[in-house]
């Protein structure tokens, strides 16, 4: 079964499109990644397959539920890291895990442990009753991470998910969201800048510019493709730009 | 669905005591108010022969604190879009209405105790509660008006996009509101063309419901304020929820 089926997304603010009638599918237990430059479309196109933004056409199922006509049941099955601030800014490290873990029914005596061992993870253990404003840029990024993975998804969405974050952080990220692949068969849609990165987690990527899908596949199909030998020589050549972060 | 409006609930209320100047302002400001009437215009009042104005002036400014403190809630929704936490909500598996129900039921809790922070005030400037036994009654009045105007304020940062904006857009609300509601004067003086405006406006109920019950005098009578407070109460809940579903970021 397919995990995400997109077919012929359009999204048009006002006047700009800024995602062009994409389709494509990402399989169960697949880590499928999003790569291109600024302004392509990818939050947006994210921001539709998690149910929070209003696509102008097209269709869009997750773990099987319509996008538009059965948002609970897509919510349920997700877990979603974005890319800009999602934090409460007024409320403790730990309020925030909490409030997330709350909407997201975890049994009540399971909260306190599965928070602190995450915030342990993180390594911000010590700091969980400090406010959120009161943290580096990075810090709240790996709050963030943490508070993602309280509940376990069957599809988590990424989106520049390892963006300011410290290499010990990332490591222990993709560590965790490693094993749930292998033994729980989670599905990543993840968006990156990095082309390591989207080289070495990815199965399958797909490059987006301007909101066109340019190429889809897996790194080798896509270096067959392009002719080339990096994935960086591949998105030039696609993008006809470096990518930018 | 109980779980989210106790976490949401929770949110509000930590956030306003955590603030001291939000808290402070927010029992300054009513109390100033009733002290500057109360003490400049009672005078007056009372040699035009129009009683005790002190009697009819608090539970009148008791309904404004509580208009003010709870509209004014629907901001922190402005700051959830702009800082990026609505996102978090909105994404989550539960119903949207239980997050607006919370976040209601917080407004209308700090709006309550801006409230009842005020009864002692007004004993000290002479205004005599007429039975201790209403004072339950009292406080449930409080907290309908708060829940309604709570929802009210909600509904319109889940449409206004800029936090900037939205002191004065609500002013420009709240204040006829406030005005036309017999807080400060009794509306059947009112000229005739306003007095169904007055007539319609939830806050007379509101503050006719808080006479009847601190000082034994009510226009409409006690059953009718409730049933009218909890009749517009449900409608603001069907538009906010309407609107709610339609928030996206
Ligand atoms: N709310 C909005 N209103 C109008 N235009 C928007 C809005 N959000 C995004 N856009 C436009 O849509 C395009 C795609 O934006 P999007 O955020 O999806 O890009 P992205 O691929 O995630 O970029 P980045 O790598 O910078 O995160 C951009 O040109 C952006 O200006
Ligand atoms: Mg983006």
């Amino acid at each position: 079964m397919n995990a995400i089926e997109v077919d012929s997304l359009t999204k048009i603010y006002k006047k700009f499109t800024a995602v062009d009638n994409i389709t494509f599918n990402v399989n169960e237990g697949e880590i499928f990644a999003f790569l291109g430059p600024n302004g392509a479309g990818k939050t947006t196109s994210l921001k539709i397959l998690t149910t929070i933004l209003q696509p102008t056409s097209g269709n869009i199922r997750v773990n099987g539920y319509d996008v538009l006509h059965k948002k609970n049941d897509v919510r349920k099955s997700i877990g979603v890291i974005f890319q800009s601030n999602s934090l409460d800014e007024k409320l403790t490290a730990y309020e925030n895990m909490e409030y997330h873990a709350v909407l997201y029914r975890l049994p009540k005596k399971e909260i306190k442990g599965r928070v602190n061992k995450l915030l342990e993870n993180v390594e911000l253990l010590d700091r969980k009753d400090d406010l959120i404003k009161t943290f580096s840029g990075g810090m709240k990024r790996r709050i963030e991470i943490a508070r993602g993975l309280i509940h376990t998804p069957q599809v988590l969405f990424l989106d520049e998910p390892t963006l300011g974050l410290d290499a010990h952080t990332r490591a222990f990220m993709w560590e965790y969201i490693r094993n749930l692949k292998e033994n729980n068969n989670l599905t990543v849609f993840l968006t990156t800048h990095n082309l390591d990165e989207a080289e070495k987690i990815a199965d399958r990527i797909a490059i987006i510019d301007k909101g066109k899908i340019q190429t889809i596949g897996t790194f080798e199909q896509i270096k067959e493709i392009t002719g080339v030998d990096t994935l960086e020589q591949a998105f030039l050549k696609l993008t006809g730009h470096e990518i930018r972060r | 669905m109980l779980g989210p409006i106790r976490i949401m609930w929770m949110r509000q209320i930590k956030e306003y005591w955590r603030s001291k100047p939000r808290l402070i302002a927010s029992i300054a400001q009513p109390t100033i108010f009733l002290m500057a009437l109360g003490f400049g215009l009672g005078p007056v009042f009372q040699q035009a022969g129009g009683g005790d104005y002190v009697q009819f002036l608090t539970p009148g400014i008791l309904g404004m604190a509580l208009l003010f403190g709870s509209v004014f809630n629907g901001v922190s929704i402005l700051w959830d879009k702009q800082f990026g936490f609505l996102k978090e909500s909105l994404v989550a598996p539960v119903p949207r209405i239980s997050l607006l129900i919370g976040h209601s039921i917080g407004g209308a809790t700090t709006a309550v105790f801006q409230g009842i922070v005020l009864l002692p005030v007004s004993y000290f400037i002479g205004f005599r509660l007429d039975s201790l036994l209403f004072i339950p009654l009292i406080i449930l009045f409080m907290f309908l008006i708060s829940f309604l105007f709570s929802l009210l304020g909600i509904s319109m940062g889940a449409k206004l996009d800029d936090p900037e904006a939205f002191p004065l857009i609500i002013n420009l609300v709240i204040i006829p509101i406030f005005f036309l509601s017999g807080a400060l004067f009794p509306i059947n003086n009112l000229p005739d063309f306003v007095t169904p405006m007055a007539k319609l406006n939830p806050l007379s109920y509101g503050v006719d419901g808080l006479r009847g019950t601190m000082i034994g005098s009510s226009d409409f009578g006690i059953v009718t304020d409730i049933g009218i407070l909890l009749v517009v109460t449900f409608i603001l809940l069907v538009i906010s929820n309407y609107l709610f579903e339609k928030l996206e970021t």
